[in-house]
């Protein structure tokens, strides 16, 4: 489902970013991403998410080749991929329901299919009856799981969370990763970096470490248990 | 399909909506737009107008040519022929002594005291060949035919050729291309100017806008998604600033024929481009729509392309 094959990431004439890092991760897989501050995790997901270009090395997404991927048919592989923040970034004067719709809406659903649709994905995240609430009525972990609806409500095959617990407490934290999981239950494949070592601990699923732009591990949920204490 | 109608229904509404919510930035580019518009459309007008003033006076402008009364028939046959044969002269009208007589008199009926003075002697009028130019500003060629030793012999006095006419001409040929000039710079500025700010409207709406048009990258919004709305956008102001300069033109000849009675600004002939406004109405509004959309949905394609980026950066 993802392939890299020794890409490199430099800014200028900096120390690079990512440096020669590879790995496959396969379909429905749930792939956890660590990494300290710097270590390269938001810039890989930047090159997943083609925000960014990789200086060197191959890139494959959902059979998509980034080396042969034109500019303007970016927004078609955006599709393709639900990405969700950190920062939620959700649109503060629209409510819950509209900014959800919005995915639907910018890709040319109609009312009718974003009506039927909408309802169903708050009801996955847990956000049944708040549909007309705006996001500064709501708690961190209910804007993130408005955030999430919007990323998978176009069924896309992979999801991308860039720290979604960064700015929530312990149990609405534990909330969202409730979440993501019964999502990568039904077939998306979930890629997560967290800082969090409790909910990695947790989680026990593959677990790769960056370290200064490198793979330092990238091991098995079984191998990695204890480790991140 | 369906999507894509769905989708260009919403890039209008967003456009509309954007409109209303930018109204306050949007004032600058709809005045400074509306100014542009009607410099274009005065233009348009003054040229007309002018064009119009030199056709009525070229028109009257002839060349007279007074014979003596000796010369014979067949004298002035063949000189008429030799004029008709001239491609400087479109047209040759002669009139005899009598002709001529009867003319003065209808022209003087009211003045008693010239019509007895003529009525005591004999006819002193001449006979007059009056030549109507081909090109009224070109009248070299035919003066220097009517300057020949042959010619002169005819002659019982000298040539009037329209000397006060032609000054006229000139004269407001003149302000024509002065106004016609000054109009395109004018245009020019003013579109330059136009164009600058809507480029800074644009570029303060993407500003203000950042967060959302951020997140509908990243949610895969084509590039037309995100750039359609500031074009409809910019389409309005089009729209608003033509409307406003035909309204400004309306008033403007209301104002000038009415309410000052006047039928002339200077050279320029009020109320024939008061009646050439409302004659072309229909065309002059469409044109300054055309021209708006024109300005509104260019300028923004190009702001927006600019502004908005949309490719990876390396």
């Amino acid at each position: 489902m993802i392939l890299l094959d020794r890409v490199s990431k430099t800014y200028g004439k900096s120390h690079p970013a990512l440096d020669r890092i590879s790995m496959h991760i396969e379909p429905k897989e749930f792939v956890i991403i660590i990494g300290k501050s710097g270590a390269g995790k938001s810039t890989l997901l930047k090159l997943l998410t083609r925000e960014e270009k990789p200086t060197s090395g191959k890139i494959i997404v959902g059979g998509v080749d980034y080396d042969k991927l034109k500019d303007s048919k970016i927004p078609l592989l955006r599709r393709k991929i639900g990405v969700v923040f950190q920062d939620f970034k959700l649109l503060p004067n629209k409510t819950v329901f509209e900014n959800v719709a919005f995915a639907l809406e910018i890709v040319g659903y109609g009312n009718r299919e974003i009506n039927h649709t909408v309802p169903r994905v708050l009801d996955i995240v847990g956000l049944a009856g708040k549909e007309k609430r705006y996001p500064l009525e709501l708690s961190g972990g209910e804007r993130q799981r408005v955030a999430i609806a919007r990323s998978i409500v176009r069924q896309p095959k992979i999801l991308i969370a860039d720290e979604p617990t960064g700015n929530l407490d312990p149990k609405h934290a534990w909330d969202v990763i409730k979440v993501l999981e019964k999502i990568n239950r039904f077939g998306t494949t979930v890629l997560l970096t967290t800082h969090n070592t409790d909910i990695v601990n947790k989680l026990k699923r593959r677990v790769i470490t960056l370290s200064d732009g490198h793979v330092a591990s990238d091991r098995s949920n079984a191998e990695y248990g204890g480790e991140a204490k | 399909m369906n999507h894509r109608l769905t989708t260009q229904g919403r890039i209008v509404k967003t456009g509309i909506q954007n409109f209303f919510r930018n109204a306050t930035l949007a004032v600058a580019a709809i005045a400074v737009m509306a100014i542009t518009l009607t410099i274009i459309l005065f233009s348009v007008i003054a040229n007309a107008t002018f064009t119009n003033t030199v056709t009525q006076i070229t028109d009257r402008i002839d060349v007279s040519f007074f014979l003596k009364d000796e010369v014979t028939d067949q004298q002035r046959e063949g000189f008429i022929s030799e004029l008709n044969n001239r491609p400087d002269v479109e047209s040759v009208t002669y009139r005899s002594k009598d002709q001529v007589l009867a003319q003065y008199k209808e022209d003087n009926k009211d003045n008693t005291d010239t019509l007895l003075a003529i009525s005591q002697t004999e006819n002193p009028l001449p006979a007059t060949i009056n030549i109507k130019p081909t090109d009224p500003t070109e009248l070299d060629g035919l003066r220097a035919f009517l300057a020949q030793k042959q010619v002169v012999a005819l002659q019982s006095d000298s040539v009037n050729d329209g000397g006060t006419r032609q000054t006229a001409v000139d004269n407001i040929t003149g302000a024509a291309v002065f106004f016609q000039r000054a109009g395109l710079v004018g245009v020019l500025v003013f579109t330059f100017v136009s164009i600058l700010i809507i480029f800074n409207t644009i570029r303060m709406t993407i500003f203000n806008r950042r967060d959302e048009l951020t997140i509908m990258r990243l949610l895969g919004a084509s590039s037309w998604y995100i750039r359609g709305p500031f074009v409809v956008e910019t389409i309005i102001y089009g729209l608003v600033s033509a409307l406003l300069s035909v309204g400004i033109c309306q008033l403007i000849f209301a104002i000038s024929t009415s309410a000052f009675g006047a039928s002339s600004l200077g050279l320029l002939d009020i109320s024939f481009a008061s009646t050439y406004f409302s004659r072309n109405f229909i065309i002059i509004l469409t044109s300054q729509l055309a021209v708006g959309i024109l300005i509104g949905a260019a300028s923004s394609a190009i702001a927006t392309q600019r502004y908005l980026k949309f490719k990876t950066s390396k």
